[in-house]
């Protein structure tokens, strides 16, 4: 069955040409040579590392970047929409890209030197060179601002030292964009991965977002030159930035898990018949596919507001939050709904559902939490800070 | 090497389709088009060809309303260097005749070494425009081509029924209709979409090409009366029990409506 993206209240219109397109390609990409994949890579736990040159070719990698770097220059809207298809496909799938594009190449473009711009940009574009962005430590997920990586000034560069923790591509990187304090304030370093004292471990046993490579740095007295630091970083600020890229990007992605879960509900609805017809004909099931619909209906239009408030440089990062915490705890709703109206095929891997059930456990969690973004929002509409810091 | 394109935007394979009120057409309102399929096989030969010989240059072109450039913008995405829109009113409702004419016209402004354009559309399968544009033009042309060739002269396999394929040569110009699966369609890079903003799409209105009155739905020989579902068939019976009990029902009904 192919699959017909939810339009019920033709957002279709309110797309521009490049866009439509942008999405059409991306749609595309994932139906022919994703979904083939996934059902055996999310068995083995493995990221489909064979795809990465055509994702690249099709400019899917930093895809809002200015063409000088390689890249295409969309807008964030159409990035948006990249998102939703490829989370469509699975949230690994729309991680990778994510890492590589708003916590990779962004920080390059937007904090790093002409010389970082102009050796990593195009080659990270191409898929040529992968990138993983480490924040998160064992100790400081929700507050990384408490982190205990380290960088010191030492033989006319850096030394870092520390663990990172949970981080996306860590193994397949070429290169780590590594938040680390120096004097007191949080930095950003480029550590090549092939640096002695730089060592990455996957980690084994995830049950969610197993389609994506996610891996443990240890630095240990790694050394990189003075230039490897992102001279536009020294607050807190610059990887908070990063993450609001991110976090819009999944705010549309959310809604691609949702809409495949609905899709395949809907159609198993109207298909299965139990008692005297087709389950969607039963009021109960009828509520659960409205309330679908619904959910993915408004996530669309947060998701497109705020792409045009950002492409218009007017979006502020609480904004952002509302559109990740909202469409991604939506979007797990729906999953866990539409499992059920599958009954026990719902457990089973030859639907998409309960893979992106339990991917959307992890997109719930990473890039702030549910309850994180519920605080950063309270804290604006109330003045109050709640974090308890 | 200069080659025109042919391409009709129909509703999309995906679309849910619901007669119009008037019962002469589908509802187009809110649904999702696309390139006719068998065109898109045309384009993706001609992109092919563009590929192997430097200096070719694709122009596509389409009838249609405004939501046309939507597909020539994709059709400049995959990699055509131009497009041609014919926007008129005054080209709705044409038939095969009506249709071939415009397009006639455009080559003859554009005099191509080589035409392509979808063996039928997905809409009206009518496969009429192909041969009528290639008559009107005077250029050889063939059709339903599975794969394509170019040495000098123009190869194309063509499929036949049975499964036979025939093989024929074309001098240029000369016109070549595609079957769906001859190639496998390329999908617009980003890259390609955004450099497709710059390119141009040439805007022309029926009078322009020569054609007031000549074409549109007052000119068409051929009018669609009406569309409708048909209402679906009644009476079936499902006949149940063993092969032998079934057969032997099967046997009695036959006897009794008298068919045989
Ligand atoms: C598969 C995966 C991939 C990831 N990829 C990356 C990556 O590439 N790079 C990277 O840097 N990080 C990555 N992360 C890390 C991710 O961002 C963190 O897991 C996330 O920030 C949450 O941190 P934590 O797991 O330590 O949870 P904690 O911070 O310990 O949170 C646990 C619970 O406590 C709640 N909580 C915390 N503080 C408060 C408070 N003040 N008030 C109320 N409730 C609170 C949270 O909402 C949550 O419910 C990834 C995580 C996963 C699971």
């Amino acid at each position: 069955m192919p699959f017909r993206a939810p339009d019920y209240y033709a957002i279709e219109e309110l797309l521009t040409d490049e866009e439509r397109q942008v999405r059409d390609t991306t749609r595309r990409f994932v139906d022919e040579e994703f979904m083939p994949r996934i059902v055996e890579s999310y068995r083995a736990g493995t990221f489909p590392n064979e795809l990465i040159p055509r994702i690249a070719e099709l400019g899917l990698f930093g895809p809002t970047l200015p063409e000088e770097y390689g890249c295409a220059g969309v807008s964030s809207v159409a990035y948006g929409l990249i998102c939703q298809e490829l989370e469509r496909g699975d949230s690994g799938l729309r991680s990778f890209a994510s890492v590589q594009s708003s916590l990779v190449m962004y920080p390059i473009w937007a904090f790093g030197s002409d010389e970082h711009k102009k050796s990593w940009l195009p080659r990270l574009a191409k898929g040529e060179a992968i990138g993983c962005f480490g924040l998160t430590e064992p100790d400081f997920g929700s507050n990384p601002s408490g982190m205990r990586t380290t960088a010191r000034r030492a033989d006319g560069g850096f030394v870092l030292d520390g663990v990172k923790r949970w981080i996306t591509n860590g193994n397949l990187a070429d290169v780590a964009v590594v938040w680390a304090r120096l004097e007191d304030q949080i930095h950003g370093f480029l550590v090549e991965t092939d640096r002695p004292g730089f060592t990455a471990e996957e980690m084994h046993g995830k049950l969610s977002l197993r389609a994506s490579v996610t891996s443990e740095l240890f630095l240990e007295n790694v050394w990189i030159p003075a230039e490897n630091h992102l001279p536009g970083s020294g607050r807190m600020k610059a990887p908070l930035s990063c993450l609001s890229n991110a976090r819009y990007g999944i705010s549309w992605g959310a809604l691609g898990a949702a809409m495949s879960c609905y899709d395949t509900a809907l159609e198993y609805a109207k298909g299965r018949v139990m008692f005297s017809r087709p389950i969607a004909g039963y009021q109960l099931v009828q509520r659960k596919l409205v309330e679908m619909i619904t959910e993915i209906t408004k996530g669309q239009l947060l998701a497109l507001r705020l792409g045009r408030l950002k492409d218009a440089g007017k979006v502020r990062p609480e904004q952002i939050s509302m559109a990740k915490m909202n469409n991604v705890s939506k979007a797990l709703a729906i999953a866990r709904e539409a499992r059920d109206i599958l009954g026990g095929n719902g457990i089973m891997d030859e639907y998409p559902i309960m893979r992106h059930m339990v991917n959307l456990e992890t997109v719930n969690t990473y890039e702030g939490t549910e309850d994180v973004h519920r605080l950063i929002i309270g804290k604006d509409i109330t003045g109050f800070d709640a974090f308890g810091a | 090497m200069k080659i025109m394109v042919c391409i009709k935007q129909v509703p999309h394979q995906d679309a849910r389709l619901d007669v119009n009120g008037a019962g002469t057409w589908i509802q187009e309102e809110n649904i999702k088009f696309e390139i006719n399929p068998y065109d898109q096989n045309a384009l993706e030969a001609a992109l092919q060809l563009k590929d192997k010989e430097a200096g070719t240059e694709v122009v596509v072109v389409s009838i249609g309303p405004e939501r046309v450039t939507q597909s020539l913008r994709t059709a400049l995405g995959m990699g055509a260097d131009r497009a041609v829109h014919v926007k008129d009113g005054a080209a709705d409702g044409s038939d095969s005749l009506g249709t071939a004419k415009i397009l006639a016209a455009v080559a003859k402004a554009e005099s191509p070494d080589l035409i392509f354009a979808g063996f039928m559309s997905d809409d009206g399968n009518l496969a009429a425009t192909g041969p009528m544009l290639a008559t009107l033009l005077g250029i050889p042309h063939t059709t339903t081509a599975v794969s394509f060739q170019k040495n000098g002269a123009i190869q194309v396999e063509r499929e036949l029924e049975g499964g036979a394929l025939e093989v024929v040569e074309l001098n240029t110009p000369c016109l070549v209709t595609t079957q769906t699966g001859m190639n496998q369609v390329r999908y617009a890079s980003l890259k390609g979409i955004m450099a497709a903003k710059k390119k141009p799409i040439d805007v022309k209105t029926v009078a322009d090409l020569g054609l007031a009155g000549q074409v549109g739905a007052d000119a068409a020989k051929i009018k669609i009366e009406k569309l409708y579902t048909p209402p679906k068939g009644q009476g079936a019976e499902i006949l149940s029990g063993s092969v032998d009990e079934v057969v032997g029902k099967l046997v009695g009904k036959i006897k009794e409506l008298g068919l045989l």
